[in-house]
């Protein structure tokens, strides 16, 4: 299918956009002091429509753009459960945490929990969990470029694959470590609207294509996926035994709990001078990311329809060649100048869309190494590091961290590590933020247990779940040791994040401190004080 | 909105003298000026603030709008992923032609966040930003007062 017309304007392209984010760092980072402010917030200084496509450009990442329609292609309406879940999370964001989190906090998760309690175990316990969200949000993000990159260049395989992974993980460092957030946020932007104008473009050319009428794009769709109108109702990918059907509700948990606790989505607030612009950005992003998957369902249902769910796995068995195959056909075949314009095009948006994204993440974690765990940790007496150095510092450890890691984990489907970043999220960042916004009682003991009463669980059932051990596609498949069934541990683990911090909390010696929650209700709920 | 933002970043930079009578109710001044010369220090503010009924009036609703619609939504949501994974017959009975209630279903979760972000944008806008950004200022003002800033 890859000719080489296809890589040379593809590698053209993402040279130009490499390019142009290069230069975008370099801009703006010029007579800039490296403030804390600065480096991990912009500035404060954007506006909620400059956020809003930012925040879009932080989320949807290559896994939603490929991925998404890749399953629907595949799988028809069980793939949409991904589209389904990634937005209606941001309701939580919105209704629950944006605005307060804005008000409460400076520049990480760790500030807001911090406020009312014993900053020392907090910081650290919420600043492990923040970092291992990220590594594994990072890793499913290498592993996508690398896979990506593989497919591009067709055969040329392994060491391809390799260099591509290192490459990415030297941009995000270079970004994040020379630009800080002012940078990030550019780059974010500059990828939301050529990701955005690149899904209108081709859902426009599916609908044209079927002059407009959607009953006769989804039944093509159903008869040319060789499952009839199954393929347009649930159970396809999750409907056999209960342990499928199981794993599903989980899967769906974890993604609308997930989101309010991305920690690179929560930094993003803090780039916004008040609490109202934070919300008025959320309001932008809920209305960008939600047109892009109605979109990507268009875009897989139009796989399904032109390309065919057989032909689509002969080319990749995950389903992340729907769309670079939907293009080639929507431009005129292979060999045809459009064909061949449009699915260079298509490569080239999802390679700048894993670039933004991977910066975004990368300075999240640093934020939170320098920020919580090296401000925790550091001795007194011994050398003091500026924090904005050790963040720089940091953001190099962590992006040669998810390389190694990217490279090790090149086999594992990319949606499946993304939904595992959300299932981590949602059980130990999410309970925690809202004990510490919402409920009275809560007390350190009680933050502590809620971060690894959710962290530990998670990463502990992952370690023993079918992926890592136990069968076939597993990560070691020559070993077992698999003793739980499920793929997802949400189900299981997000509750327990619940559980712990409700079981710490009513436990502690010490009782609540009331002048302290009294602070951060105010705070939260009217911005006094708020940097 | 826009000028609401501006006067709240103004005020963030100054004393926070743009203020006029509040939307949902004032403050005790009477106990400001013994929170500045008994100086009960910060903490003691926020527990004053927590407690006026201006503070309170802007937290209820808040939580009047957010905690039902959140509860509302998640159900929803839930009765979705649950449907698809308990009852993939009913699900797949066709609505009007190629389309079907699995369809419609997942089309109607896109339309309710829609609807839902409209609406809390709305509350907020015009039911909490005005008494918030007083509230703001009054207790910026009394933490100053306070010296402890």
């Amino acid at each position: 299918m890859v000719t080489g017309d296809h890589q040379t304007l593809a590698l053209v392209l993402f040279s130009v956009f490499v390019a142009v984010t290069l230069a975008i760092t370099t801009w703006v980072s010029r007579d800039r002091h490296g403030s804390a402010e600065e480096f991990y917030a912009g500035g404060r200084l954007f506006s909620p429509m400059e956020n809003g496509f930012a925040i879009a450009g932080d989320y949807m990442s290559a896994a939603s753009f490929l991925g998404i329609s890749g399953l629907i292609a595949l799988y028809g309406y069980d793939g949409m459960l991904y589209s389904v879940g990634f937005l209606v999370a941001w309701l939580v964001v919105l209704l629950l945490v944006a605005e307060l989190v804005r008000n409460c906090g400076r520049f990480t998760l760790a500030d807001v929990v911090a406020a009312r309690m014993a900053e020392r175990p907090v910081r650290i316990a919420a600043g492990t969990s923040s970092v291992a969200v990220s590594v594994l949000y990072l890793v499913a993000q290498m592993v996508g470029a690398g896979s990506l990159v593989a497919l591009l260049l067709g055969g040329t395989g392994e060491a391809a694959r390799t260099w591509t992974v290192i490459g990415v993980g030297a941009l995000m460092v270079i970004y994040v470590s020379l630009g800080g957030m002012r940078a990030t946020t550019w780059i974010q932007i500059v990828k939301a609207v050529l990701l955005m104008a690149g899904t209108v473009a081709l859902t426009v050319l599916v609908l044209v294509r079927f002059h407009g009428d959607v009953n006769s794009l989804l039944s093509t769709a159903a008869e040319r996926s060789g499952h009839g109108s199954a393929f347009l109702g649930p159970g396809l990918r999750y409907g056999g035994d209960w342990t499928a059907r199981l794993d599903f509700i989980s899967l769906g948990l974890a993604l609308v709990l997930g989101t309010a606790g991305l920690p690179h989505i929560l930094s993003r607030f803090y780039t916004v001078p008040t609490a109202r612009a934070a919300r008025r950005s959320v309001v932008w992003s809920i209305g960008l990311i939600g047109g892009f998957y109605l979109m990507t369902i268009v875009l897989g249902f139009g796989a399904a329809a032109l390309i065919g769910s057989a032909e689509v796995r002969a080319s990749s068995a995950s389903g992340n060649t729907a769309v670079p195959l939907l293009a080639l056909d929507l431009g005129g075949g292979a060999g045809s100048t459009g064909g061949t314009v449009l699915f260079a095009v298509v490569a080239a948006v999802a390679f700048a869309t894993i670039l933004a994204v991977v910066a975004g993440i990368t300075l999240a974690s640093s934020a939170s190494v320098a920020h919580d765990l090296y401000a925790s940790l550091r001795r007194p007496g011994r050398r003091q590091y500026g924090e904005v150095a050790v963040a720089r510092v940091a953001a190099a450890v962590i992006g040669a961290v998810a390389i190694g890691l990217g490279l090790l984990a090149s086999d594992l489907n990319v949606a499946f590590l993304v939904g595992l970043a959300f299932a981590v999220a949602a059980s130990a960042n999410l309970p925690v933020l809202l004990y510490s916004l919402f409920w009275r009682r809560f007390t350190t003991r009680g933050a502590v247990w809620s971060v690894y009463g959710g962290l530990v669980p998670a990463v502990l059932l992952v370690l023993f779940s079918p992926v890592v051990s136990g069968s076939p596609e597993a990560l070691f498949p020559g070993v077992d040791f698999q003793l739980f069934p499920l793929q997802n541990p949400g189900v299981v683990s997000i509750p327990l994040g619940f559980l712990a911090g409700w079981l710490g909390a009513v436990t502690s010696p010490e009782p609540p401190d009331e002048a302290r929650h009294a602070e951060t209700e105010v705070r939260a709920l009217t911005g006094a004080g708020a940097v | 909105m826009e000028q609401l933002d501006e006067q709240e970043r103004a005020g963030a930079r100054d004393d926070g003298t743009a203020r006029d009578g509040g939307a949902a109710g004032t403050m005790p001044r009477q106990r400001y000026d013994e929170a500045a010369h008994g100086t009960p220090g910060t903490a003691g503010i926020y527990l004053e603030v927590q407690r006026s009924p201006a503070f309170q009036e802007v937290r209820r609703r808040y939580r009047r709008f957010a905690f039902p619609a959140t509860l509302a939504f998640l159900l929803w949501y839930l009765a979705y992923v649950v449907a698809a994974t308990a009852a993939p017959g009913l699900m797949a009975r066709p609505v009007a032609g190629a389309v079907n209630v699995a369809m419609v279903a997942g089309l109607g979760q896109f339309l309710t966040t829609f609807l839902l972000t409209w609406a809390y944008a709305r509350h907020a806008r015009l039911r909490r930003d005005r008494a918030a950004l007083e509230l703001r200022w009054d207790t910026q003002e009394m933490t100053r007062g306070a010296g402890q800033w």
